[in-house]
């Protein structure tokens, strides 16, 4: 059967901390199959890893006048893995006012990528 | 001396679980006291800025931060006080059932509470160098993985810039990725064991995607420096541990970091009697996550250590709902001792009766066979079981397309097959409770056995 020939890919899921055993299998028209995933990101992790793998970038940005040094951020969608660098490069001159809170913008489309990146902790301002 | 229904000692994920459970339960929010060592809620999530945390909980991936607001922003709405920056130094069980909570702060300096129940959720630490046994000097540049990740994800410091790694851990990886980020070259993970103690998704997106060599077999057998860290000697092991003569490789580096298993703090929980698991360091559960100690349970690390905070959340959840029907079953029996005797059957009085008058509290044991290290819990009583109970467990070895086998005495009641079981990750069954009772009518009841077995 033609369908049985088309190439295929080990990879781990990294979706969710299960880790499931993936196998992706390119047919010869395009069309990607995934096999051993518990849920539906399994399938579009397997897809999207084949295609165009993706990562969240999650770092920290430096705060002034607030009750901790820094406060943790992360990209608000998967960036491109090849764009981890450049992202990294972008969020380090940043640094944002307290308050900060969860979900607040600390930097527009970072690096190109048209996602923006977004604190994860809420921090006070100091005092 | 303050009093409360709940002490919940520790802020993090298990004890914020824990007491908002315990307030949904029926239990009144000012009754239920959280006390919390550090300045701020949330425990080791603050640090663990990565994602992956909530899936199974809110569906969703988080942060460990945005996690840990979910449950904080709970236990504020509910109104549950916490006591911040306070350490608990000792709790002791008296005869009367009244547990008595020894704390001390810099405010109040050392002072008492007195409670019926308390919820031990005081999490775990990191095995630190003097527990490895490795030669060398007392330089600085060592630090355990999760003092670097405070260092980089709270204060926003590195601790170096050329970095090794000795063990697995998933803070170890999630460090190895973290500090490449920041600029800083990880030159190496080294690993004992001939399998990773991390989950197998941290050495993919940590190690692998950064090209991060893990050398599995090997660990650090000297360290170079007196005053800084400026290389380690890695060697492979043989089947019993021992460095292979001839294998040595220097490695140089500012920085090593630890990521060599965790320990649960049970210090508090050995001083007041609380029987502990030598192979968890975990106190002894039953299905009520209620330890040897009457009214005292344990939930979290404290318990035994675990990779996801999602599980931590729901069996810390139980251990607060326990609490509750704990409690609640104590002010039944007060009430009708001070009656005289006479039955008080009005208001939600009735179920909880019922709940306490139930005959069948034996504990029946949960046994580990074949491969399996621990279960939690260690027994259960069917009068108090839920309809189902999630036994979670650990097994010893790497097992491959293996069968992990249920028996109720003698008669198999679950057959699993497993495409892999390792010791880094926790693994679970789910018991019906209408099979126990099935069983405990045929023949009686005497023990549940886990086993790892060999697929026919």
């Amino acid at each position: 059967m033609e369908e049985q020939s088309g190439k295929k890919t080990e990879l781990t899921c990294i979706r969710c901390p299960i880790g499931c055993a993936l196998t992706v299998t390119e047919y010869a028209d395009g069309v990607l199959h995934v096999a051993g995933n518990t849920c539906g990101r399994g399938e579009e992790y397997g897809k999207k890893e084949l295609k165009n793998p993706t990562r969240i970038l999650t770092t920290t940005v430096r705060v002034k006048n607030g009750s901790h040094p820094i406060v943790p951020v992360k990209t608000r969608t998967d960036i491109p893995k090849g764009k981890i660098g450049d992202c990294m490069k972008a969020v380090k001159r940043v640094e944002v006012e307290a308050p900060v809170y969860i979900g607040d913008v600390v930097l527009t489309d970072a690096a190109g990528t048209g996602v923006d990146i977004v604190a994860t902790k809420n921090v006070e301002g100091r005092g | 001396m303050r009093n409360a229904d709940i002490v919940v000692v520790g802020g993090g994920p298990a004890g914020l679980a824990a007491a908002a459970a315990a307030c949904m339960e029926g239990i009144e929010a000012e009754k239920i006291l959280i006390v919390e060592r550090s300045g701020e809620l949330g425990g080791i999530l603050n640090q663990c800025i990565h994602n992956g945390f909530g899936l199974h909980t809110f569906k969703e991936e988080l942060t460990g931060p945005e996690y840990a607001a979910r449950y904080i922003a709970q236990v504020e709405e509910m109104g549950i006080p916490c006591m911040p920056d306070t350490i608990v130094v000792n709790i002791q069980a008296g005869e009367d059932g009244k547990k008595r909570i020894t704390a001390m702060n810099r405010r109040e300096g050392v002072f008492e509470i007195e409670a019926r129940a308390v919820i031990l959720a005081m999490g775990c630490r990191e095995r630190p160098r003097g527990a490895l046994n490795i030669p060398g000097y007392r330089p600085a540049g060592i630090y355990s993985a999760g003092t670097a990740q405070h260092y980089v994800n709270i204060e926003g410091r590195m601790p170096g810039k050329e970095v090794v790694i000795l063990g697995s851990g998933d803070i170890g990886l999630i460090m190895a990725r973290r500090m490449t980020l920041e600029g800083a070259k990880v030159k190496l993970v080294a690993e004992l064991m001939p399998y990773s103690g991390g989950l197998k998704r941290n050495i993919v997106q940590c190690l692998d995607d950064y090209e991060i060599p893990l050398k599995l077999s090997h660990t650090v057998i000297d360290i170079d420096g007196r005053e800084r860290v400026k290389g380690v000697t890695v060697a492979k092991v043989d089947g019993n541990r021992r460095p292979v003569p001839g294998t040595e490789e220097y490695i140089s580096c500012d920085t090593l970091l630890l990521s060599c298993g965790l320990i649960p703090e049970n210090e508090l929980s050995s001083d007041m009697g609380v029987a502990l698991n030598p192979a968890t360091s975990g106190p002894v559960v039953n299905e009520s996550m209620e330890t040897t100690v009457s009214g005292v349970f344990a939930c979290g690390n404290v318990l035994h250590v675990h990779d996801l905070v999602d599980y931590v959340s729901e069996e810390s959840a139980n251990a607060g709902r326990y609490a509750a029907f704990y409690i609640q079953h104590a002010l039944a029996e007060e009430k009708e001792g001070k009656a005289g005797g006479q039955r008080n059957k009005e208001g939600g009085m009735e179920a909880k009766e019922s709940f306490s008058k139930k005959k069948d509290c034996r504990d029946i044991a949960v046994k580990c066979k074949g491969g399996v290290r621990y279960t939690v819990p260690s027994s259960i009583r069917l009068a108090y079981m839920q309809e189902e109970q999630v036994i979670r467990f650990r097994v010893g070895d790497v097992f491959r397309d293996a069968r992990l086998v249920v028996r109720l005495n003698d008669t198999i009641v679950m057959q699993v097959n497993k495409r892999i079981m390792t010791p880094g990750e926790m693994e679970q069954v789910r018991l019906k409770k209408s099979k126990l009772e099935e069983l405990e009518k045929l023949e009686g009841l005497r023990e549940i056995t886990l086993s790892v077995e060999k697929k026919e």
